[in-house]
């Protein structure tokens, strides 16, 4: 008797707090279910109308190009967001075989060979290839990667701060490492940053493997500073951003993008006539993300047709205004916001990924032994 | 029944956190199907590992000495005296506690850093310092010590006090001898939650440490999410774990040696107005801790969030309500960030407090006298194992957990690897432990002769458990609920791993919005955490609302 | 009603309870006296359940209760501290366990406020239980106890925490209410007043055994052993040897009852059986302290050998503290018990 009892109270216990969360539950389902990019319960119907899109956090689209994919593929995206750009990888790598969607996007040129090594796509390639531009197209041999958009990182400088001093800012490596700029610039840490990875790989392109290390130390020298992520760099330590304006900073050069002088001008209100940052094109790595199909994709249709669709001139025209990149297609044409405000950066800095794959680690350690501890 | 009462949450942690935590460590001890046991000699022997593993638990061991000292006397403060604003001010100390660290950073610098508070004041600059760390876990972790040795100090009867002081004990003597004790358990609680937090640090750590300052967590986070280096985080993964582990064992033996049955009264009677100069400057004293240690650094998240382009205003809140207006960041508008949050916190303190509860019930539940004894002690056994198991989750990384989802809920009946669902159960993961740790102290100084006085009167087991326990520890329930809530409101670790739609929490959002260029953007970061900050403190202060009626039928 | 068979208790090696046979008829007060650590409330515990005993059974209304769980078993305690729930009224507290019988709501007011009524607190349903005196407690604890008719009410030291006056009150009170519901009623004390008040049958345990039972005038007159008989307060316990009507003592000859069992034993001598007279005659003592009781002066001897004598003296007589005194002894009021070993 006792026993029975027992169990019943504790079922009744569980019952109550299941239902609560049920209820909670379809709460947040009303909340989300305008949410266009979810076709949950198209799945249900025919698991095959919707193509899942794994990305890191910083993935961004449009919500009317998602559906001119949808009317003219018939196709919903599904688009799932999980981390930074190495971490959203990494899972990728860890769910090889099984993984989460069709296809992922985000894997750039410094992570290339770790994703290809691990045979995570299937080759495909994608309809209008013929239009990317030949140095973004690194796995062109195979077209297991598919080249999505570039962006290059590069030194921002605060005009206000050279035009108070009466100082040109600088345009090159060599420049950052000149007395005059002595405690100005402030980088991220290139083991846990992404930018300050950049940066690094930038300096070892134009020094070589034996003189990028004397660069360093004389940038340690003249006083360059290392936080730890890009925003705190920039946000809190750069004088040319609104939340350093706010913290009072005092460096007014920080490894940034080319992109983010466009960024302050679309994001102030009034909008200025001209960008507060400026970018020193002599000092930028470029970055390539590409997309692939996953292997053991549940839709590989569907993901196909979502990769024709990310070298298409309608995502292509819109990506730059969501993520801040360039496109990779010749036709693309940049949005003006780029044209009157950004940079034209002619020759970036690059490494090819198999180096990078091999000598990553141990680049980044000597530069931490050399510029943090 | 014991054993009954603990299937949830044994369950529940197999499935959400042991299996997928031995999965990834042991992907990562496993080459070729064999044991690489030889990789924990090479990766401890390394240098730079040492280094990070003494850094680790000096800070750890600094940050919690220091917390206790500075937030004992706001326990006892807040236990003790009755003050204008006084249920305000509590809920505003937990705040800290829900920031993510990005924003929390941000406000710390403007304390501490340069052109900030001490900078003015005294020309002192302490970012990049070690001081900056220590004293940014003290505001994480104030409200910690405040609400797991205030709830029972509250409870406890002052007339033993005043029974020794009679006696000839000084004031202090009395309180060290009769309080100090009776309080030990709650104290050992918090100051052992405390150093697994510092120890665990992440966020802190690298914002106000910069890249010279890196802990256990930090180096984990480093070879799993960047490198992908997963025997090296497996090692100190176990390393983690074993110290952990141990910090548990000293903890589970102390509370032991030192629980008693002790009287517990209504709060509402023991707390007064302070009365002479050394209360008043006590006060005082906590109040101003709180003020400067506190306060300050949220009313500069305030103030930047209001600081627009042509003067004062809420702009930035007003850009948070639509698409449009916030740019093209989000999908959509921020403030849907709220509601996501509030329903993902809800759903994660629902699963906590059923985990948790049972789970605390279970340890506390009379252990029927068997006739058999052999069974007694491996039971009594299993239990404190589980009790220390409750622990585990504060100590292993947001990475470790998240990454070891994915390669073990990739299986029918549990695919869960895309669902929502997930967001909340990892949460809940990190609730648990707090609703167990509040509520096993007050639980266990029920004295056992009122469940056994409802039994007399035809109480079974569970309903005096339930008429009995419950309401005598609701308040504790509560507290438990708001920490359980709180906790996942901020939750960002386990959050940012899992991949879910595109319907962002707040700190999701407000990382975000820092991680873009642009006044807008910042401006919108510090709107959506002043928003986060209020919604935690309102959530506090409704649940501080929600006193026990004194009849107590339900 | 109650049945102990050989009901036997251990803690380690020791047994709290020692093959206990007891039984409680209906509608009988038994009261289970002596002194702490005897096993007594152990004793209370076994019969509720709420411990299990090592061996042995126990029997209510013939049932076996092995294995019957508390909250089944139908019976009343009252706790030696009350344990009143510090969360709920008055009300509250003496309606619980009609709740837990699923009484009505209705049914469980009526009952609530007739027990109250009952106990003298009428209308106090709604007070704190923080608020009330430890009389007051008393009262509600009893409420409490009775308020779902117990077969059968245990009540562990009811009146221990009392002040004297408030407790031989109370023990009248008790006793004509329980007379008045026909209540059976099982009270274990270590106040032999409060016992030989309330009880109509007194058991005396020793170390986990039960070392007399009788009705309290039995056992007030004739003790079984010299332990009863210190326990129930008689101090003038010697050892002894009878022979004929007399027994030898280290206070010299004693005379015994006619009939009294021959050879070596324990002789009890009752305060009211020491005769003090001038000092020529019988045992030479000096006069110790004396103590006001009321209709008498209780007087500590101390002969010239032997142990240290008490006496009952009328007010009037009763000499100065150092007087000098001669002490002979009434066999009516002395009592023969088993030797001590």
């Amino acid at each position: 008797m006792s026993t029975t009892r027992t169990t019943r109270g504790t079922k009744q216990l569980a019952a109550t707090a299941v239902a609560a969360a049920l209820g909670v539950t379809a709460l947040a389902g009303c909340g989300s279910s305008d949410d266009s990019a979810s076709g949950s319960g198209d799945t249900k119907g025919s698991g095959s109308k919707t193509v899942t899109l794994v990305s890191h956090d910083s993935f961004n689209a449009s919500k009317d190009v998602l559906k001119a994919f949808t009317q003219e593929t018939g196709y919903t995206v599904k688009v799932l967001k999980s981390g930074d750009a190495g971490a959203a990888l990494n899972q990728e790598i860890l769910t090889k075989g099984s993984p989460r969607g069709d296809v992922f996007f985000g894997v750039d040129n410094t992570l290339l060979s770790r994703a290809l090594d691990n045979g995570l796509f299937t080759p495909y390639e994608a309809k209008g290839i013929d239009r990317v531009a030949a140095d973004s197209q690194l796995d062109a041999a195979k077209h297991r990667v598919t080249p999505i958009d570039t962006g290059d990182i590069c030194i921002n400088y605060d005009k206000k701060y050279f035009a108070d001093k009466k100082l040109a800012p600088p345009k090159t490596f060599d420049d950052l490492a000149k007395p005059a700029y002595k405690n100005l610039l402030v980088t991220e840490n290139a083991a846990t940053s992404s930018p300050g990875l950049g940066f690094l790989l930038g300096t070892v392109a134009t020094y070589g493997e034996s003189g990028y290390q004397d660069y360093w130390k004389k940038l340690k020298n003249n006083g360059v500073k290392v936080v730890d992520g890009w925003e705190q760099a920039y946000n809190e330590e750069f004088s040319g951003s609104a939340g350093g304006k706010k913290a009072k900073a005092d460096r007014p050069l920080v490894v940034s993008y080319a992109s983010s002088p466009p960024v302050e001008v679309l994001y102030a209100k009034p909008q200025p006539s001209e960008a507060p940052t400026g970018v020193a094109t002599g000092t930028c790595f470029r970055q390539i993300e590409f997309a692939g199909l996953l292997d053991g994709a549940k839709n590989a249709a569907g993901g196909k047709a979502l990769l024709d669709f990310l070298i298409s001139k309608k995502f292509q025209e819109d990506m730059p205004l969501n993520m801040f990149v360039n496109p990779v297609t010749k036709d693309a044409k940049l949005p003006e916001l780029f044209t009157e405000f950004g940079a034209t950066v002619d020759r970036p800095a690059t490494v090819a990924p198999g180096a990078i794959a091999k000598n990553r680690e141990q680049w980044v350690q000597s530069w931490s032994s050399l510029v943090v501890k | 029944m014991r054993l009954g009462l603990m299937a949830v949450p044994v369950a529940f942690f197999a499935v959400f956190f042991a299996h997928p935590v031995v999965a990834i460590v042991g992907r990562g001890l496993k080459a070729d199907g064999a044991w690489q046991f030889g990789r924990i000699g090479e990766v401890l022997t390394r240098p730079d590992i040492l280094d990070v593993l003494w850094f680790t638990t000096w800070q750890a061991l600094a940050s919690t000495a220091l917390t206790l000292v500075i937030a004992l006397p706001g326990a006892y403060v807040f236990a003790r005296f009755d003050f204008p604003g006084k249920q305000v001010l509590r809920a505003v100390v937990t705040v800290p506690f829900v920031l993510p660290t990005v924003v929390v950073g941000t406000a710390f610098l403007a304390l501490l850093g340069r052109g900030g508070f001490l900078d003015e004041l005294a020309g002192l600059r302490l970012d990049t310092t070690v001081w900056a760390i220590l004293l940014a876990h003290v505001f994480f972790n104030y409200a910690v010590v405040v609400r797991t040795v205030g709830g029972l100090w509250s409870q406890l009867d002052p007339r033993q006090e005043e029974a020794a002081r009679v006696l000839g004990a000084g004031r202090f003597a009395a309180w060290r001898r009769v309080t100090l004790p009776a309080l030990a358990p709650a104290v050992a609680a918090a100051g052992l939650m405390v150093f697994l937090f510092t120890f665990t640090s992440f966020g802190v750590v690298q914002i106000l440490g910069g890249p010279a300052y890196s802990t256990l967590e930090v180096e984990i986070y480093r070879q799993t999410a960047q490198l992908l280096d997963l025997p090296t985080a497996a090692v100190l993964t176990l390393v983690q774990f074993a110290a952990v582990g141990a910090i548990l064992a000293v903890h589970a033996w102390t509370v032991r040696r030192r629980e008693t049955a002790l009287k517990l009264v209504d709060p509402a009677q023991t707390s007064r107005r302070p009365r002479g100069t050394g209360q008043w400057t006590l006060l005082g004293g906590v109040l101003l801790t709180v003020l400067v240690l506190i306060l300050l650094p949220l009313g500069v998240l305030v103030e930047r969030s209001l600081d627009a382009p042509g003067g004062y205003g809420f702009g930035y809140y007003r850009a948070l309500q639509s698409v449009e207006a916030s740019g093209s960041t989000f999908l959509v508008a921020p403030l849907e960030a709220i509601g996501n949050s509030l329903q993902y916190a809800l759903v994660a303190t629902a699963i906590a407090l059923l985990v948790g509860g049972l789970a605390a019930a279970a340890l506390t539940l009379p252990q029927p006298r068997t006739d058999s004894a052999g069974g007694t002690p491996l039971a009594e056994r299993l239990v404190r194992g589980f009790d220390a198991l409750l622990m585990l989750p504060l100590g292993v990384s947001a990475v470790t957990v998240g990454f070891g989802f994915l390669i073990t809920l990739d299986k029918p009946p549990l695919d869960l690897r895309t669902s929502w669902i997930l967001v909340p159960l990892a949460q809940a993961l990190v609730g648990v432990p707090f609703v167990v740790r509040t509520m096993l102290p007050v639980l266990r100084a029920v004295d056992g002769r009122l469940r056994e006085a409802a039994a007399v009167l035809g109480a079974s087991p569970l309903r005096a458990w339930r008429e009995v326990d419950l309401p005598l520890v609701r308040r504790a329930v509560l507290v438990a609920a708001g920490f359980a809530f709180a906790v996942s409101l901020g939750e960002f670790g386990a959050t940012v791993f899992i991949a879910r739609p595109d319907n962002p929490t707040l700190p999701v959002a407000v990382a975000r919005l820092l991680g873009r260029s642009g006044e807008l953007n910042y401006g919108q970061a510090m709107a959506l955490s002043t928003i986060l900050m209020l919604v935690c403190a309102v959530s506090l202060l409704l649940l501080e609302r929600i006193r026990p009626d004194r009849s107590g039928e339900f | 009603m109650l049945t102990l068979e050989s009901a036997t208790v251990l803690f380690g090696k020791r047994s709290a309870l020692d093959a206990v046979d007891l039984k409680v008829a209906d509608h009988e007060i038994v009261c289970v006296l002596g002194p702490s650590g005897s096993g007594k409330s152990t004793l209370l515990r076994v019969v509720a359940g709420l411990h299990p005993p090592d061996g042995g059974r126990v029997l209510l209304d013939g049932a076996d209760q092995t294995g019957v769980p508390v909250h089944r078993r139908g019976l009343g305690l009252m706790f030696q501290d009350h344990q009143l729930f510090p969360h709920r009224d008055v009300g509250a507290n003496v309606a619980f366990g009609l709740r837990m019988h699923g009484v009505t709501r209705g049914d469980q007011d009526r009952r609530v406020a007739e027990l109250l009524e009952l106990v003298g607190l009428p209308g106090a349903e709604r007070r704190a239980v923080a608020a009330l005196s430890g009389g007051e407690q008393q009262r509600v604890a009893l409420a409490r106890a009775l308020a779902p008719r117990p077969k059968l009410l245990m009540l562990d030291e009811p009146l221990g925490q009392l002040d004297r006056s408030l407790r031989e009150r109370l023990v009248v009170e008790l006793r004509t209410l329980f007379a008045r519901l026909g209540t059976t009623v099982l009270a274990v004390t270590h106040d032999q007043g409060e016992a030989f008040a309330l009880a109509d049958r007194v058991v005396v345990m020793r170390d986990g055994r039960i070392a007399q039972a009788g009705t309290p005038l039995e056992v007030w007159q004739r003790p079984a052993s010299a332990f009863v008989a210190r326990f129930l307060g008689f101090d003038n316990v010697v050892d002894a040897t009878v022979t004929g009507a007399a027994a030898g003592t280290a206070w010299g000859k004693v005379p015994v009852p006619d009939g009294s069992p021959q050879g070596p034993c324990a002789l009890l001598v009752r305060p009211a059986g020491v005769r003090l007279g001038s000092p020529e005659a019988g045992l030479r003592c000096t006069v110790g302290a004396r103590t006001f009781r009321g209709n008498h002066v209780a007087v500590t001897l101390h002969p010239e050998s032997g142990p240290v004598l008490e006496a009952e003296c009328p007010l009037r007589d009763t000499p100065q503290e150092g007087a000098h005194v001669g002490v002979t002894f009434d066999a009516s009021e002395t009592v023969v018990l088993p030797a001590v070993f």
